[in-house]
């Protein structure tokens, strides 16, 4: 698809930052208020398809290319589920540990010390453990996975021998 | 029973999504009743958490009040259902696009009926 | 404790996680090599199958165990007695499908190493393929209702994007949307009545609603959708339209795979009404004079009659047709029609009083035919794969006289032919013929329909195999080649196993069957593993 006219590109020079950070709020609050990996990942997702929309699909896949957003989504994926194996392997390192698989093993221990304040700052991130780690995987894998899908859609599309702007 | 029209409303989604995957032939049409089953069912779960006079399920530490919450469950459960049905409808969109390239035409009646 | 007994622990979980964590590697492994990519994601299949036999061993070792996992944490039920973790529940009716789902999986990935080669798109390919294999483990060895369901659309997404591999052939992604659109109305039809279920009793466990369940007029309507849920994913008339176009225009380690798929489903509904709807199915409904009529009879003689008719219409659809894998499609169709009977007349009788062992004789048959079925018919599938692999054609009216060229696969499929159409000493003979013992004391007709059309099955494949193998040698032909030897390999490995449970049916369903025709009928076990103590 081609672009569209110049007002519409300032407009979204402006507005997409503020989608995004919008997004990561989402994510980064998964732990506490309604949110978490997929609904954040799907808000920032939604900002790029209308970078995608405002710029045109020629344009946007000149900059960005297809391999990159696949290493970014296989990264995402890799950190949940190497997340839940530490749950059974923290056995291997500290023997007083007994745990499942998807274990939150970061709360309620005496290893790591950090992770453990309860009380005055009970809305940090540093107090759900594993959780907010896994929200992040999750966010950084939807974000890759739905932008390729669209702009696969849309540059899939696009008309032949339309002069592209 | 003004707390039962959601599911009156759940069952006719439900009737309206078959009658156009069974009935109609144009691709997107069919692809339009599988989001309308999707969208009954996802109501039908989040209907069951209600209970009367609820707040949000957010806990905000000791200041709370943990027995007026609504159902946190189906909250969970519909989340679910939504993202299996984001992926299935970027599939069946594919594969029209597909389609259109190959055949020309979005009748469900005319394509794959080729000669092997 | 050491390295093997943690292995054996954890080992639910494993099962489902390593080919997950497969499936994520690959794309990245596939950017340094392609060799190492197909040695990498034969390593994960093996290493899984390895575990699942880990398991096998140590259920079988003392009868009636049952091995529980909870998920992220050592407790499934808190003091209330609410039931609040995910947990994975293994007895001996989740491991038998497992090994069946173990055997099918390390031939499909040993066939594809080869049949594939010369495609594009490759990482992608074994990606789906892993995600199959993870979603079909977690299907069967889950003791949760929702996480069923959400293991089904896994498996249901990625296959369909598999069928739809050819993409350069119209038909073939035409196939994968009809797939998709059946599959994912019964996935829909199976979230109803698990909301309904969840609705009424407050538990998504299984073992927690079958302790709970009374059956009121809600969990009819519920057990109803439930079944044409599961029905139309495993491929019963009248929902059977997708499974000769997806399993026809596929490639054929896929095909090889999503039998196992299709098993899987099968299994579901087999859970749903033996263990969770278990305790109340012999409710009494009617009584007509002074017969009582069931509710087990009612549904025992409905799933008899759909059972009929999907072998009927397996059968003769399967003579007309010209194309080679569609025929065995047809077939494969027929014979999920002889499990259904099996399980349909063991319903009518196994949960009344005047029982006398037709019940569990008709359950073993049934159970024993799933792992024979999907042994011989995913054989076939791998011929027909070796033929298209060697002369690019499909239809039979231009095949030909290729005996004298490809001799081992000849002979693979003489050993198909004989062990579908229930032929001794092959291992068809012996399920098929307790399926007609225990049918001939229900009723003497169900009987003789199925041999008459175990007898067409017979008369469709001798027409194959002559039309095909036999016959003067074609001048276009002169050039074609034995297949390459890892196809052979796996087409092998599932004869040698045809042959073994053929010889030696009495060690097989004493030491396999049994323990999940066990586990099936008295589900009392299943609950107090979780809830402790009825």
């Amino acid at each position: 698809m081609s672009g569209m006219s110049r007002i519409v590109k300032t407009v979204t020079n402006v507005a997409f930052p503020i989608v995004m950070i919008y997004g990561l709020y989402v994510i980064a609050h998964g732990h506490l208020t309604p949110g978490g990996g997929f609904q954040g990942g799907a808000v920032v997702a939604s900002g790029l398809a209308m970078l995608l929309v405002a710029y045109g699909s020629v344009w946007t896949m000149g900059k960005v290319k297809e391999k990159q957003l696949s290493v970014l989504e296989s990264i995402g994926a890799l950190g949940f589920i190497s997340l839940a194996f530490l749950g059974i392997l923290m056995v291997l390192l500290y023997s007083s540990f007994q745990g499942n698989f998807f274990n939150n093993f970061l709360i309620n221990q005496d290893i790591i010390p950090i992770f453990n304040e309860i009380g005055r700052g009970l809305a940090n991130i540093n107090t759900a453990g594993v959780i907010p780690l896994m929200n992040f995987a999750v966010g950084l894998k939807v974000i890759a996975g739905l932008f390729a899908i669209v702009l696969v859609m849309a540059y899939a599309t696009r008309l032949k021998g339309v002069k592209q702007k | 029973m003004i707390y039962n029209i959601p599911y009156i409303a759940v069952v006719a989604l439900i009737l309206i999504g078959l009658y156009a995957v069974i009935f109609k032939r144009n691709l997107i049409k069919i692809v339009i009743g599988i989001t309308l089953i999707e969208s009954g069912v996802n109501l039908f779960l989040i209907t069951l958490a209600f209970r009367e006079d609820s707040i949000a399920p957010i806990y905000r530490g000791s200041g709370s009040r943990i027995m007026d919450m609504s159902l946190p469950v189906p909250h969970a459960l519909t989340l679910t259902s939504i993202v299996i049905g984001v992926a299935v409808l970027a599939l069946m969109l594919s594969l029209i696009i597909h389609l259109y390239k190959h055949y020309n035409t979005l009748d469900a009646s005319k394509i794959g009926r080729e000669e092997e | 404790m050491n390295i093997i007994d943690d292995l054996i622990l954890h080992s639910p979980a494993l099962i489902v996680a390593i080919p997950l964590l497969g499936a994520f590697l690959t794309p990245l492994v596939s950017r340094i090599n392609d060799k190492l990519r197909n040695i990498f994601v034969i390593f994960i299949v093996l290493f899984t199958s390895a575990i699942v036999l880990l398991l096998a061993n140590d259920i079988y070792s003392l009868g009636g165990k049952i091995h529980t996992y909870v998920f992220g944490g050592s407790a499934a039920v808190t003091q209330g007695g609410f039931a609040i973790r995910i947990l994975f529940e293994v007895d001996g009716l989740n491991i038998f499908m497992a090994l069946i789902a173990t055997i099918l999986a390390i031939a499909g990935v040993i066939y594809s190493w080869s049949f594939m080669k010369e495609n594009t798109g490759l990482d992608k390919y074994y990606t789906l393929y892993l995600l199959i294999i993870a979603g079909m483990f977690g299907m069967i060895l889950t003791g949760d209702m929702f996480n069923f369901f959400v293991f089904l659309e896994i498996t249901s997404i990625a296959s369909c994007a598999l069928i739809a591999f050819w993409t350069n052939k119209g038909k073939a992604i035409d196939a994968g949307f009809k797939y998709i659109v059946i599959s994912s109305i019964g996935a829909l039809f199976i979230l109803f009545a698990i909301a309904i279920l969840y609705g009424q009793y407050n538990a998504l466990n299984m073992a927690v609603l079958a302790d709970k369940i009374q059956f009121s007029f809600l969990d009819k309507i519920a057990l109803a959708v439930l079944i044409t849920g599961l029905a139309m994913k495993a491929g019963i008339v009248p929902m059977h339209m997708w499974l000769p176009d997806a399993y026809g225009r596929a490639p054929s380690s896929v095909t090889l795979i999503l039998v196992g798929a299709t098993q899987a489903s099968l299994y579901g509904a087999l859970r749903m009404i033996f263990t969770v709807y278990g305790g109340s199915l012999s409710n009494t409904l009617n009584q007509i004079g002074d017969v009582n009529i069931d509710l087990n009879l009612l549904l025992g003689i409905f799933i008899v009659a759909l059972a009929l008719v999907t072998i009927f219409i397996g059968v003769l659809m399967a003579l007309k047709e010209n194309n080679f894998k569609r025929m065995i499609a047809f077939a494969a169709v027929a014979e999920i029609g002889y499990m259904i009977l099996a399980i349909g007349a063991a319903l009518t009788t196994v949960f009344s009083a005047t029982d006398t062992g037709t019940g569990v004789m008709a359950l073993k048959g049934g159970l024993f035919h799933i792992l024979n079925d999907a042994l011989d018919v995913g054989l076939l599938f791998l011929v027909a794969g070796a033929i298209y692999y060697a002369t690019k054609e499909t239809s039979l009216n231009r095949l030909g006289g290729l005996a004298r060229n490809m001799k081992y696969t000849t002979i693979f499929f003489l050993i198909g032919l004989l062990a579908v159409s229930g032929m001794p000493p092959m291992n068809g003979f012996a399920s098929k013929l307790i399926i007609y013992e225990s049918t001939y004391q229900v009723n003497p007709i169900l009987s003789i329909i199925a041999i008459l059309c175990s007898i067409l099955l017979l008369a469709v494949f001798v027409k194959v195999f002559h039309s095909a193998f036999l016959g003067p040698k074609q001048s276009r032909f002169d050039e074609v080649k034995e297949v390459p030897k890892s196809m052979l390999l796996a087409m092998g490995i599932i004869a040698c196993i045809i042959i073994f449970i053929g010889l030696f049916p009495n060690l097989v369903i004493d030491n396999i069957v049994q323990p999940a025709v066990n586990a099936i009928t008295n589900n009392s076990n299943y609950i107090s593993n979780v809830i402790g103590g009825i």
